[in-house]
């Protein structure tokens, strides 16, 4: 059992409240995933600087990180902390010189997700003392995607925390669990594809993101997972400007969803979404089994 | 009239009402508020009292009802109606999966569609949707009757015993052991009752077509081996 909650927004006018209504749809999900949360949130950004979102393994201090990379490769780099977690926006043109850096001196620090606008924070605990943590309630963005956890495949970690990240501006949450994800992570590592889990949804993920970058789009690269994973799954899923789900064939694990002129909303369960504006009037319906849904902001 | 708003009132509560009901009270009209989708609201209710909600449900929404007549003005969640007894579940909007399962008696009214496996497992309950039904649907349905104004999704009647399913619409396919019978005057009564009481009337029985159990796989058979 797990909890995922995501929020894609039609209406400019409800952006700065994203965090506030995507936190509290991720509190009620508490009882179903005690265990860990984690959320991703769309916010502002540019296309020449990319947003690489920290964290210290082993509970290091991280910061400082921002200025000790300065020092030894140069900047400029704005860095801000939110919770244990520190967000460094890095010109896309040292992008890979900080990881090289990070990679060399730092062992202890994940990259947890980067993107040019999306920000990603997890940690094990109850999702709304994470929220709170992370003061997801004052984030602004155009779209958010959040998960509550309990462990059934791998340990009760950070690491195992939703959302998993392998692609920029890219993430993945999963209620349920694959069957055939070591074939499939053997498969994309031949292709050079790198994990930092044990974990089955990594494998998706990973999955969707070497779809991606086989140039296929969103809406087929689901498709595609359709025919190659195995299990049960329901997906939602966020890219820079776009908002997926995807349910298994038989559809396994509940989900329920709500539209308005404003927004489109996901839960999995109905209680997730009371507290939505206007959710009385929205349209409320069930996703269908081996249905891919996509929204896109123009 | 009592009025219950679950905004500020515990669900425990309610439910702890409702069961305290006896055929001898003359609270037979309850109004919920708020529902809020929360779950298990009005479940294992035994008097002839009707319970109106004001809303969408969570779980298993009167589940285990006994004579009671509840009605939903909106959706129910997963397993609405599950195993009830006697009584009458009328939900104005959608169901989720397994609405009616394992239900023994009672009418269940879905006015919107129902998801996957809807009357799984049907031990004698009728069941009426007025839209579309999922996948799964009726899945070792033993008795009771099915009835579906629209379409029904893949793998109708899987395995199914001695239930009844008259579908209007299309079927995308027939489970194991499921197929298409020819009704009989008895069971055209049937259906057009239960239309009747789900106030359907003006539909001819006649533009359903029946499915029920082949038989087959009621005993271990060599032959029919594959379809185990």
């Amino acid at each position: 059992m797990c909890g995922i909650v995501g929020l894609f927004l039609k209406s400019r006018m409800l952006e700065p409240q994203l965090g506030a209504m995507l936190s509290q749809m991720l509190g009620v999900m508490t009882d179903r995933g005690p265990d860990s949360a984690g959320f991703a949130v769309y916010g502002a950004g540019d296309g020449s600087h990319i947003k690489l979102t920290l964290r210290s393994n082993l509970g290091n201090d991280i910061d400082t990180i921002a200025d000790e990379i300065s020092a030894d490769i140069g900047g400029p780099l704005a860095s801000s902390k939110r919770g244990s977690h520190i967000v460094l926006t890095t010109p896309k043109s040292i992008e890979q010189k900080v990881r090289d850096w990070l990679a060399a001196n730092r062992a202890d620090v994940r990259v947890v997700g980067a993107g040019s606008r999306m920000e990603l924070y997890k940690e094990v605990g109850l999702p709304s003392d994470v929220a709170e943590r992370f003061a997801l309630k004052d984030m602004a963005g155009t779209h958010g995607i959040g998960h509550t956890r309990m462990a059934t495949e791998s340990a009760v970690t950070t690491d195992g925390a939703h959302p998993f990240s392998t692609g920029v501006d890219q993430c993945l949450v999963h209620n349920g669990s694959l069957s055939n994800h070591n074939g499939v992570r053997r498969n994309l590592q031949r292709d050079g594809l790198t994990f930092q889990t044990e974990n089955d949804t990594e494998v998706a993920a990973a999955y969707l993101t070497w779809r991606l970058r086989q140039g296929m789009d969103l809406n087929t690269a689901l498709e595609a997972c359709l025919s190659d994973l195995d299990g049960f799954y329901t997906f939602v899923v966020g890219t820079e400007s776009g908002f997926a789900v995807l349910r298994d064939p038989i559809a396994c694990k509940p989900a329920v969803m709500a539209e308005t002129d404003d927004y489109v909303a996901f839960g999995t369960e109905y209680r997730a979404l009371v507290g939505l504006p206007g959710v009385e009037q929205a349209r409320v319906f069930e996703p269908e089994p081996a249905k891919v849904y996509v929204w896109e902001r123009h | 009239m009592s009025t219950v708003d679950l905004a500020n009132t515990p669900l425990r509560e309610l439910n702890a009402a409702l069961h305290k009901l006896n055929g001898q009270t003359n609270d037979t009209h309850w109004e919920v508020r708020n529902p809020l989708g929360k779950h298990a609201v009005a479940v294992g209710v035994d008097a002839p009292v009707t319970i109106e909600i004001d809303g969408h449900v969570g779980y298993y929404c009167g589940g285990m009802n006994k004579q009671a007549r509840i009605v939903i003005d909106g959706n129910a969640g997963v397993g609405v109606g599950e195993n009830m007894m006697s009584g009458e579940i009328h939900i104005k909007g959608d169901a989720s999966q397994a609405a009616g399962a394992t239900g023994r008696g009672g009418l269940l009214i879905i006015d919107g569609n129902a998801s996957a496996r809807c009357g799984i497992s049907m031990k004698g309950i009728d069941i009426l949707v007025k839209g579309s039904i999922g996948p799964m649907s009726a899945f070792m349905a033993q008795a009771g009757n099915l009835v579906v104004l629209g379409d029904a999704g893949e793998a109708l009647g899987d395995s199914i015993y001695e239930a009844r399913l008259f579908v209007r619409g299309k079927v995308k396919s027939l489970g194991a052991d499921c197929i298409e019978k020819t009704p009989t005057a008895e069971e055209r009564d049937m259906l057009a009752a239960i239309l009747k009481r789900g106030g359907c009337e003006s539909i001819s029985p006649d533009e359903f077509r029946l499915y029920g159990s082949a038989r087959k796989l009621y005993n271990f058979h060599i032959d029919n081996v594959s379809s185990y």
